[in-house]
């Protein structure tokens, strides 16, 4: 449910809009509040807000971070779309951090699910009011009325949008059940597209990023932090520090307190002149930490206790039928482990942030994912009111995830604070690797018993990984909604299924890495499935379609992070299998030695993604990735390219971290540092072709950003087994000697 | 005191000789334009030309670049137009953006090398140039297309 309205320019605190305009602010409601907002609703706070201003010109607020999904594009084209005006005429105003704007965390492939609704009634709103306006101004029937392409017309008479703006704002608001909308088949820009606004600024070097903030009068700030999680300063000799040029001073950050959460981890700040001074001045500074508590994580000995623990009975995630039973009567039975090691989210642009304290308030200028979680982090550490926290969102050079745990605004408005000056804290690639939220490392146990064609008939997954929720709980051990990620959801058709969760304890951070739990989680059960299919010597197309079973319905939709709406339908779990089994001309495709095809399938973010990887291995067991072809059913389509460019994306992405990907800890040190030994997939490396097939579907919109992610690293692997006969079961792929 | 000249503008630099020139550019002159990704010459971020030819400039000290001319992606063409840029546009390279500056620098630096480059010539020139959004693709396409137009 919606609530759509005009908003007074009182009541709306930016100075995004000029004082004559029609503006509209509409809500998404809890499902139980009435339309006019009298009952169960919340306060009026709308999310989107669209301007049309006397002169013309239409401003949409776009209330999501961008970090290269085209989101800013995409969500206010959306509502020009309906509103029927000329995209060139459109303005987007990127929003602050602030409660008005609703849900801005821009996570978990949600932004076109959640908000493509709300804009095309939006849109259709104005619209509707537009022509009431005219009809009033003109004594006609309103019926007669016709907006299009930023006018209405009727008969003889023509006005524009803006000469209509300030009538239409007198305009009772439209009920939902009035509102005509348009036919797919009169969309201009949905489906099809529009350019994506921030190319020219970025190829121009003019876009502004977050570490291309500038406020008068800042200052920049290289922070140590403790080598191990946890770890504090027991003392610090800055005399060497504060010696070298351009060094202004040093300042301590507070360590955190249990749990985690978004919090500053605590350290020693220089702070220079700029970034270089600050960055030398670091190097210089002679910090002796109490190491805490996690000085024995070690990433050797971690594995084996995942493995000790995948290996026993653990907590039941989902049951169907009777395993223990089916697996006591003897038979076939296949039995794998797999492992998939921690990970770095490594975005090109390192999280920083400017903050300014002044007068008991902070303006921040930052790369954030999330702004309103900015808000309380940065209240929270200074002891602040959320709202007098005001974050500006800049483009982001990469998020995926990392960007949505604002720890290092907290430490601009801190040290802002301390100095009393606007602060740019930058972190080093070095922080950004060893001090990341990172994606958990997991080990995985399946078994199956097959019957004479090799299928199975009873089938067991146990999965162990320090859980995300150690974040806010440090008694935390067993994982909640990644559960949902692949994992308590699995759509075979197979009578005993049972999923299990074993406990484990996090030594560092524990993040969310674009597309989470389902990385590992597909990894074990496509390549099992792979595993069962090369046992019983069967087309692995054919295979799949076997044990996913007849279109039908499953009930996954109680699980998070599913959401309702949006059943898991093998119908459409079929289609994308067989169709990227067309497109890839997988029926005359033949695996030989050093070449190969692989599948794999997963649903995540409620999108249906089918992947057939090819690989060539050379004799010296280099990988190359020819091409990948993506099937893919994400529901309604809205913009096409920028669609197919995130599954491109996910494929460089998803191959890069199976081939090379692994963050590993000593002494509760994380060994890697920068590219050089944490290294993410080149030109020469990444997928050559990546091929793109998107079903034409009118369901509701799912996510993009991240499904495509999940079913690259059990594709490559099975590829690889079809190329070599070597069966990998443990992530990255180039600890393995392929010939 | 260094004097070099950057996007055609002459400039005196009194500051540690010894600072990347990545940092002179964005923290002093304020062409933010220049992106740092690494700090040690592995991503390919922080790519300018220098007299010409493509320079990691998180790596080579304003002393380096004594009496050189730099070139930084906000002169690489006074309108932003030239064809790598425009074929940038055209293939709707970027996602997220933050590496394009360096690759576009990358790129044309290569075309004025190499004005016809394969496959081959571009995986070699582009190899130091990180996109985490995998972009890559686009890339190789986005070279092709701006092969042989004229700069
Ligand atoms: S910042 Fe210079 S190569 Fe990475
Ligand atoms: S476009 Fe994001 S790093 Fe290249």
């Amino acid at each position: 449910m919606n609530r759509i309205d005009v908003v007074s320019r009182r009541g709306f605190l930016g100075t995004v809009f000029s004082a004559g305009a029609f503006v509209l602010g509409a809500q998404i409601l809890p499902e139980d509040a009435l339309a006019d907002g009298t009952s169960g609703a919340p306060a009026w706070q709308p999310t989107v807000y669209l301007g049309l201003e006397p002169d013309g010109r239409v401003i949409i607020t776009a209330h999501r971070s961008e970090m290269g999904t085209g989101i800013r594009t995409a969500l206010p084209m959306v509502l020009a779309d309906e509103l029927d005006v000329d995209w060139k005429k459109v303005t987007i105003a990127q929003a602050i951090g602030d409660k008005k704007y609703g849900d801005q965390n821009t996570d978990g492939s949600t932004s076109i699910r959640s908000f493509y609704d709300i804009m095309r009634q939006s849109g259709a709103t104005a619209r509707l009011m537009l022509e009431r306006a005219a009809a009033q101004q003109w004594g006609v029937p309103a019926s007669q009325c016709k907006a299009r392409d930023g006018q209405v017309t009727a008969g003889s008479h023509k006005a524009s949008y803006g000469e209509l703006a300030a009538l239409a704002a007198k305009q009772p608001v439209p009920k939902k059940e009035e509102l005509k909308y348009k036919t797919p088949a009169e969309f201009k820009y949905i489906g099809k597209g529009v350019p994506i606004t921030d190319q020219p600024d970025i190829v121009a070097g003019k876009a502004v990023f977050g570490l291309d903030a500038r406020v008068p009068g800042m200052v920049y700030a290289s922070i140590e932090h403790a080598p191990v999680f946890g770890g504090t300063v027991r003392s610090v000799d800055d005399s060497e520090a504060r010696k070298v040029r351009g060094v202004q001073r040093v300042e301590r950050i507070a360590a955190f307190k249990p749990p985690y959460a978004f919090q500053p981890l605590g350290g020693v700040a220089v702070i220079a002149d700029n970034t270089w001074a600050a960055m030398q001045g670091r190097k210089k500074l002679k910090v002796n930490w109490d190491l805490g508590a996690n000085t024995a994580y070690d990433s050797t000995s971690y594995k084996k206790s995942l493995f000790e623990t995948v290996r026993k009975p653990q907590k039941v995630a989902r049951n169907v039928g009777d395993v223990d039973a089916e697996f006591a009567k003897g038979g076939t039975i296949h039995e794998a482990e797999y492992y998939a090691p921690m990970l770095s989210h490594a975005p090109m642009e390192p999280v920083n942030a400017v903050a300014e304290f002044k007068d008991g308030k902070v303006t921040a200028w930052a790369p954030t994912q999330n702004p309103q979680a900015v808000q309380d982090t940065v209240a929270q550490a200074l002891g602040i009111k959320s709202q007098d926290v005001t974050c500006h969102v800049t483009l982001l050079g990469g998020g995926f995830g990392r960007k949505s745990k604002p720890d290092y605004v907290a430490e601009a408005a801190l040290l802002s604070k301390q100095v009393g000056k606007p602060v740019q804290v930058v972190w080093s690639r070095e922080d950004d690797i060893q001090f990341d939220f990172f994606h958990a490392v997991a080990a995985m146990y399946m078994k199956a018993s097959v019957d004479a064609k090799g299928r199975p008939t009873a089938w067991l997954q146990r999965c162990a990984f320090p859980p995300i929720e150690s974040q806010n709980d440090v008694t935390a051990r067993y994982g909640g909604f990644e559960q949902g990620m692949g994992w308590s959801d699995v759509p075979f058709d197979i009578p005993h299924q049972r999923a299990e969760n074993g406990p484990a304890e996090a030594h560092v951070r524990i993040g969310w890495l674009r597309s989470v739990a389902n990385i590992y989680h597909a990894f074990a059960v496509q390549s099992f499935a792979d595993e069962l299919a090369a046992a019983a010597n069967r087309d692995r197309v054919e295979y799949l379609l076997d044990l996913v079973g007849k279109p039908r319905t499953l009930d996954v939709q109680s699980i998070p992070p599913n959401t309702p709406g949006y059943a898991l339908d093998t119908g459409r779990a079929r289609k994308v299998i067989e169709a990227v089994a067309d497109k890839s001309g997988w029926a005359r495709k033949k695996s030989g030695p050093g070449h190969g095809y692989g599948l794999a399938f997963h649903r995540s973010f409620q999108t249906y993604v089918a992947a057939v990887v090819e690989v060539e291995i050379d004799s010296k067991g280099a990988v190359r990735i020819p091409r990948v072809d993506y099937a893919v059913d994400t529901g309604l389509v809205v913009h096409p390219d920028r669609v197919i460019s995130q599954f491109e994306g996910a494929a460089v992405f998803g191959a890069g971290l199976a081939l090379m990907g692994e963050i590993t800890a000593q002494n509760g040190r994380i060994q890697q540092s920068n590219y050089h030994n944490y290294p993410v997939a080149r030109i020469n490396e990444a997928p050559r072709e990546v091929h793109v097939h998107l079903m034409q579907n009118d369901a509701p919109p799912a996510g993009v950003g991240e499904p495509g992610v999940p079913p690259m690293a059990p594709a490559l692997c099975n590829a690889i087994f079809a190329a070599t006969g070597k069966r990998i079961r443990e992530l990255p792929i180039k600890k393995t000697k392929l010939v | 005191m260094i004097e070099l000249k950057v996007n055609g503008a002459s400039r005196k630099f009194d500051g540690d000789p010894d600072m990347p020139l990545l940092w002179y550019l964005r923290d002093l002159l304020e062409l933010t334009g220049t992106k740092f990704g690494c700090g040690m010459g592995v991503c390919g971020s922080c790519t300018v030309h220098v007299n010409g030819a493509a320079q990691r400039s998180c790596v080579t000290s304003v002393k380096d670049v004594a009496g050189k001319d730099v070139t930084t992606i906000e002169g690489l063409d006074k309108n932003h137009a030239h064809p790598v840029q425009a074929a940038w546009q055209k293939a709707n390279v970027a996602q997220c953006g933050y590496c394009q500056a360096g690759q576009i620098m990358q790129a044309a630096a290569l075309l004025k090398q190499k004005p016809r480059p394969t496959d081959e010539d571009i995986d070699q020139a582009m190899a130091g140039n990180i996109c985490r959004c995998g972009t890559y693709q686009r890339i190789r396409q986005a070279i092709h297309m701006a092969a042989g137009v004229k700069a």
